[in-house]
């Protein structure tokens, strides 16, 4: 989505004008992160789980170049061909040229976030391929024009009327209808079309196991099964992180994903894809886009245990009242703003301001990623590289000579509770954002320092001279 | 220098304990109150309580603006003011966590790791190290607890909604000690108000639509008051309270738990 220059918070602006939707959009979101809450409290082990999760990700991410190498040999020996990607580009002319060599202009593809931070749809369609997204969701936005706005639910932010409107103008679906199941039937008979007719699939990966060569994508619509079943050729796309070093520890992960992102036990479909069907053709690509940048950057490293679960957007009570289109980034919410300053700090240097810190996304992340402290640490770095508004360079030094002055900020205070009780029309009006929304503190007669001067330490005084 | 007022509580074993009161700026500036109250609840309970008079903020605004480096002025005079205290007591957990993971001192690192240490939020403060067991305060009325998100999920206040784990609540814990009053159960006990600091202004959309959906919860359930152990919290909620010409009032935790109200 072209979202031009805006920000963050223009962006939430905007989402916030229609406030009953922003309402909807708050509960829907609050509705999955209480059926993660039921699913967590059910597993007693739970917090252990995830400290398992968390160590293994260590583990994965401390001996990376050993299980990727280690992983590339078992694939291949599998059958699988491997290709590696330094980025994006890289990643989008691999698949090009795949389908190139099979001929094909038509393809299936199942969710895939790697693809997304790619762009590897527009690249496809400039190169004249016909790519059709087979997550429901994923095909509504497609249908839209737009970016998904959530990594697990990609058509969040849409009402079933809009997907009715949507399904009538481009599958013939009766105007006016948006009953879901009527609706999701009628997504059935156009995605078959295209499952049975499509010679090519592509699909995401959300495991990788080193010892075995295999590979595991998660669905709960089988999307991804239908798609690399029914193709000749099956690509599948990874970003490097996404690799666990044995099978046995797929355990751990598959029982934190599902309930983490959505309450459930388990995802519908975990399938394993190991080897291709004989006369099918399999590749995975693995790609690096920033990771390995972020891998060396010891502050950030851990945010690569991310298994995009998509709990931490749930709990955001930012991203439940911002959306999440106005991160205007592949991933949205509160693990996106700390991915995304890698890619890019300037285009994202609002991204890490875009929370209050309350940690929240911290305590829900199934990998135990210090989430909320990133975004704090981010801060300070994109202030350090100049990406800083200079108007807020300017306040915030005024603010430490002010706080590191005693006398000075005892004056400041005056003065401006003065302003607040005599003229409150100063900052009582349009240009202060406080006042927009908010009335102003009542502003008391007497600081706690004046007032501490006035009457207790004269009485200490006064008691230590009795003594 | 000292002052301890024992009228209402027998001593606990305070005798060589002396308490510097952190009082953060806008608390100092604008609810001077939760101050007093802050100040005359310690006295109660036997705490020998300093307030030494050349302190100014945490620096927190900057720090969590991305400007951590311009605080050093603000620690150095945070440690000048504080070192030789026993404990560090202040009534907001926001400030109070900012100085335990953020205070650094130029030259002199271990004694900003004393000064680090020895800060304490109030509640904390009267439940894990006073271990007050019983209050003579008295508030009748229908009180919504905030959950500020520093004091909770920062020096862990509270437990926390997300996390498989056994519930408690320091400051629960202490108003239950008041007699008459009575907390109201939330539809979301832990979530967000909105404050965060220069987000308040920054992302003012958001912002206030998250304080407005945190006082509805309150008011739906019936509180007459909203209280909280960080008053920039209620500060936001009261802004909006105020703006809905709402007759429910924010009061920080420390004037309910220092409240000799009787119906």
């Amino acid at each position: 989505m072209n979202t031009g220059t805006k920000d963050h918070a223009q962006l939430s602006d905007a989402f916030n004008a229609d406030e009953a939707r922003v309402n909807w959009h708050d509960e829907t979101l609050w509705f999955v992160r209480a059926k993660r809450d039921k699913a967590a409290h059910n597993i007693p082990e739970w917090e252990a789980l995830r400290e398992n999760a968390s160590q293994i990700k260590d583990n994965v991410l401390s001996n990376l170049h050993d299980y990727l190498v280690a992983f590339e040999a078992n694939a291949q020996a599998n059958g699988i061909k491997v290709h590696w990607a330094a980025n994006g580009a890289e990643h989008n002319q691999i698949v090009y040229s795949i389908l190139q060599e099979q001929g094909v202009d038509r393809i299936v593809k199942s969710k895939s976030m790697l693809t997304e931070e790619c762009h590897l749809n527009e690249y496809l369609e400039e190169k004249g391929i016909d790519v059709v997204d087979t997550d429901l969701g994923e095909r509504i936005v497609q249908l839209a024009k737009e970016p998904p706005s959530h990594i697990v639910l990609p058509c969040i932010h849409k009402k079933k009327e809009e997907i009715g409107e949507l399904f009538h103008e481009h599958l013939g679906t009766p105007e006016g209808m948006s009953d879901p199941v009527f609706l999701t039937a009628a997504a059935r008979v156009h995605l078959r079309e295209k499952f049975i007719t499509r010679k090519a699939a592509i699909t995401g990966v959300n495991f990788a196991v080193a010892e075995t060569g295999e590979f595991v994508v998660c669905t709960n619509e089988g999307n991804a099964d239908m798609g690399a079943h029914l193709a000749d050729v099956h690509i599948a796309c990874m970003g490097i992180e996404k690799i666990v070093p044995e099978r046995s520890q797929l355990s751990v992960f598959l029982r934190l994903l599902a309930r983490s992102a959505t309450g459930q036990p388990i995802t519908t479909y975990s399938s394993h894809f190991k080897k291709p069907r004989p006369g099918q053709a399999m590749h995975i690509i693995l790609v690096d886009n920033g990771r390995t940048t972020q891998l060396g950057r010891p502050d950030f490293r851990n945010s690569l245990k991310c298994i995009r679960c998509g709990a931490c957007m749930n709990t955001c009570p930012v991203y439940r009242r911002s959306g999440g289109h106005s991160y205007h980034t592949a991933i949205a919410g509160p693990i996106g703003s700390i991915l995304a300053p890698n890619l890019d700090m300037k285009q994202y240097a609002d991204l890490p301001f875009a929370s209050t810190l309350c940690g929240s996304c911290t305590n829900v992340c199934p990998v135990k990623i210090n989430i909320h402290e990133q975004l704090y640490k981010w801060r300070q770095v994109i202030v350090k590289e100049g990406y800083a508004d200079p108007k807020k360079t300017v306040a915030m030094k005024a603010m430490d000579f002010t706080l590191s002055n005693p006398s000075v900020y005892k004056t400041a205070g005056k003065a401006g509770r003065f302003v607040l009780k005599h003229l409150p029309f100063v900052v009582s009006n349009k240009l202060n954002l406080w006042y927009k929304q908010r009335d102003m503190p009542q502003p008391p007669t007497q600081s706690f320092g004046e007032w501490y001067q006035q009457n207790e330490l004269k009485n200490i005084k006064k008691h230590n001279n009795d003594q | 220098m000292r002052y301890t007022n024992l009228l209402y509580l027998p001593p606990l074993n305070n005798d060589y304990m002396t308490v510097g009161l952190f009082i953060p700026c806008y608390i100092d500036q604008f609810y001077p109150n939760a101050a007093i109250a802050t100040l005359n609840l310690l006295k109660k309970l036997g705490v020998d309580v300093v307030y030494p008079t050349r302190q100014t903020c945490c620096g927190q605004p900057m720090a969590n603006s991305g400007f951590e480096h311009l605080t050093q002025g603000c620690n150095d005079l945070f440690i000048d003011n504080f070192s030789q205290f026993d404990y560090i007591v202040s009534p907001s957990g926001s400030c109070v966590l900012h100085i335990k993971d953020h205070l650094h001192a130029e030259n002199n690192e271990e004694k900003a790791t004393e000064v680090r240490k020895k800060v304490y939020e109030l509640t904390e403060f009267l439940t894990d190290v006073l271990k007050v067991e019983q209050l003579t305060a008295s508030f009748p009325h229908k009180v919504g607890v905030h959950q500020s998100c520093h004091g909770q999920r920062g020096l862990m206040l509270a437990q926390m909604t997300e996390l498989v784990a056994a519930p408690y609540s320091k400051p629960m814990h202490l108003l239950n000690m008041v007699a008459g009053l009575e907390i109201v159960t939330l539809n979301r006990p832990d979530e967000c108000c909105g404050f965060g600091g220069t987000f308040c202004v920054a992302e003012e959309a958001v912002s206030v639509k998250m304080g407005k959906d945190r006082v509805s919860d309150h008011l739906h359930n019936g509180a007459e008051f909203i209280t909280a152990a960080d008053m920039s919290c209620l500060m936001h909620m009261e802004g909006i309270l105020r703006r809905q010409k709402s007759n429910v009032k924010v009061m920080h935790i420390a004037e309910i738990l220092n409240a000799q109200e009787f119906n």
